[in-house]
């Protein structure tokens, strides 16, 4: 009984991944740790990308969908490019990241999930991305003190004319709402 | 005179308005038609792949579309915006399912993507279309003494680069047909930590730090990158690295076609140099 839930839950897990553009290749991973050695940014994943790579095939679902550790990729694809077995660890951690949201698990211990919703809001809101907005947003939501912190970096931004006040807005921002709520109605890439 | 379609990018015209700006005049001297894509959205960026893949294609696809009824390739400045689109478009062939899904959704705005687009990083066309021996034959102010090194950075090179993903050359050799000195570091295509100095400050002001000792202890007097996200995490956040780790780093960050600009001749304010947060003009003197 026991055998076939840990079963379920394996299946379950690593066909979520796999169903999501880019995460299929998962299943031929040898776990070399090449993925770990290129990371820049390793050490500091709760569970560094071979280790994650490997508690998907473990069905450790929500273990590794509420850690910080995918959150930490910085998009650099050293991993993808150095992968033995051409499995693109890159693109498997955007699937992790996708998953992680839509299941309400995103981490509170990593600010970069309220940063990359931020985003999104931006990106739908205007058909461009705002980024003085982001940050703010990303502020407000998560350390407002931080701003603070950042004051002099907006400031020279500002005066060098890199901060526009007011966001740009493409003509046919309708257009493109009526495409994202179509997306939405077909509910999600298969 | 070659024809592009032209993808800026949401960041080349705000918080990377120097490069946005010094694209323009390049291209001009160097006979390129660079045409900006009639109301292009925004490429999605990674951000938006990371909190649905739906929606990332579509905002894409959009722009895909569009620039198909072009009949242009589709040049961009932008690293990322290259990774997304070229991306994009490699997973609307690959995915049968998803291409199905994308297609219905630019129905909705009578638009449809058939595959035709050639998305290319201007980098790429600067060394391959135009290529540096042509640059070379143009250059009015040889940038000779001037010690340059290029940066990279990731998305240029990673996944798909037209160059080699580890150790590249291209943009040395661009900067070699400019007469300036080519800085030899190791660092040239490793990560800045691009928009985690965002929600991950210390962890990229840590990258940043590195990738700036790496260059200045091989003698570098400044910096060049394509990549609006470098630029910024280089040159902006310089002086939060400074403060962080007690350094005194007064590198310039140029994008690659500011520096282009100078050696062509190209007057200062049309390459927006008042507009780097760490003052190009000193080393720049001797050849504005």
């Amino acid at each position: 009984m026991a055998e076939t839930m840990v079963k379920a839950a394996e299946v379950g897990f690593i066909d979520e991944v796999c169903s999501i553009p880019g995460g299929e290749a998962i299943r031929s991973c040898i776990q070399c740790g090449m993925c770990t050695g290129s990371c820049p940014t390793a050490s500091r994943w709760e569970y560094p990308p071979r280790q994650a790579i490997a508690m998907v095939r473990a069905g450790l679902r929500d273990e590794l969908l509420s850690s910080n550790s995918m959150w930490f990729c910085a998009s650099c694809y050293a991993c993808t490019v150095r992968c033995p077995r051409d499995i693109k660890p890159t693109d498997i951690m955007h699937a992790l990241e996708v998953l992680a949201i839509k299941n309400g698990l995103s981490t509170k211990r990593s600010r970069t999930p309220v940063m990359y919703k931020c985003f999104v809001d931006s990106a739908k809101g205007n058909g461009r991305v705002y980024a003085f907005g982001v940050m703010l947003k990303l502020f407000l939501r998560t350390n407002p003190f931080a701003a603070l912190k950042l004051a002099p970096v907006g400031l020279g931004m500002f005066l060098h004319k890199r901060l526009p006040l007011k966001p740009s807005r493409i003509k046919g921002i309708g257009e493109l709402k009526a495409i994202l709520d179509k997306a939405k109605a077909l509910g999600g890439a298969k | 005179m070659k024809s592009y379609s032209y993808f800026p990018g949401c960041e080349s015209e705000a918080t990377a308005s120097p490069l946005g700006l010094s694209v323009l005049p390049v291209a001009k001297e160097l006979d390129m038609d660079l045409i900006e894509l009639e109301d292009w959205n925004c490429c999605g960026s990674s951000p938006y792949g990371s909190v649905d893949k739906l929606e990332a294609a579509c905002l894409a696809a959009r722009n895909l579309a569009l620039a198909e009824k072009t009949g242009l390739d589709l040049v961009t400045p932008c690293s990322n915006c290259y990774v997304v689109l070229h991306g994009a478009d490699a997973n609307l062939k690959e995915y049968p399912a998803l291409r199905g899904q994308v297609s219905e959704a630019l129905a909705v705005a009578n638009l449809d993507y058939k595959g035709g687009v050639r998305v290319r990083h201007l980098a790429e066309v600067l060394y391959t279309d135009i290529t540096p021996e042509v640059i070379g034959a143009k250059v009015t102010k040889p940038l000779k003494g001037l010690k340059v090194a290029s940066y990279y950075g990731c998305q240029l090179v990673r996944p798909d680069g037209f160059d080699d993903p580890e150790s590249p050359h291209s943009l040395d050799e661009l900067v070699a047909s400019l007469g300036a000195d080519v800085v030899s570091w190791e660092l040239k295509a490793h990560c800045c930590g691009s928009s985690l100095v965002m929600s991950e400050p210390e962890v990229a002001l840590g990258l940043i730090n590195k990738l700036l000792r790496n260059a200045q202890e091989n003698g570098a007097q400044c910096l060049i990158t394509p990549c609006p996200l470098c630029q910024i995490n280089l040159d902006v956040y310089q002086s939060q690295v400074n403060s962080q780790f007690k350094t005194k780093y007064k590198l310039p960050v140029l994008f690659v076609t500011q520096l282009i600009g100078v050696a062509l001749g190209v007057k200062p304010g049309a390459l927006a140099l008042s507009r780097n947060i760490v003052s190009p003009m000193r080393v720049l003197a001797p050849y504005l």
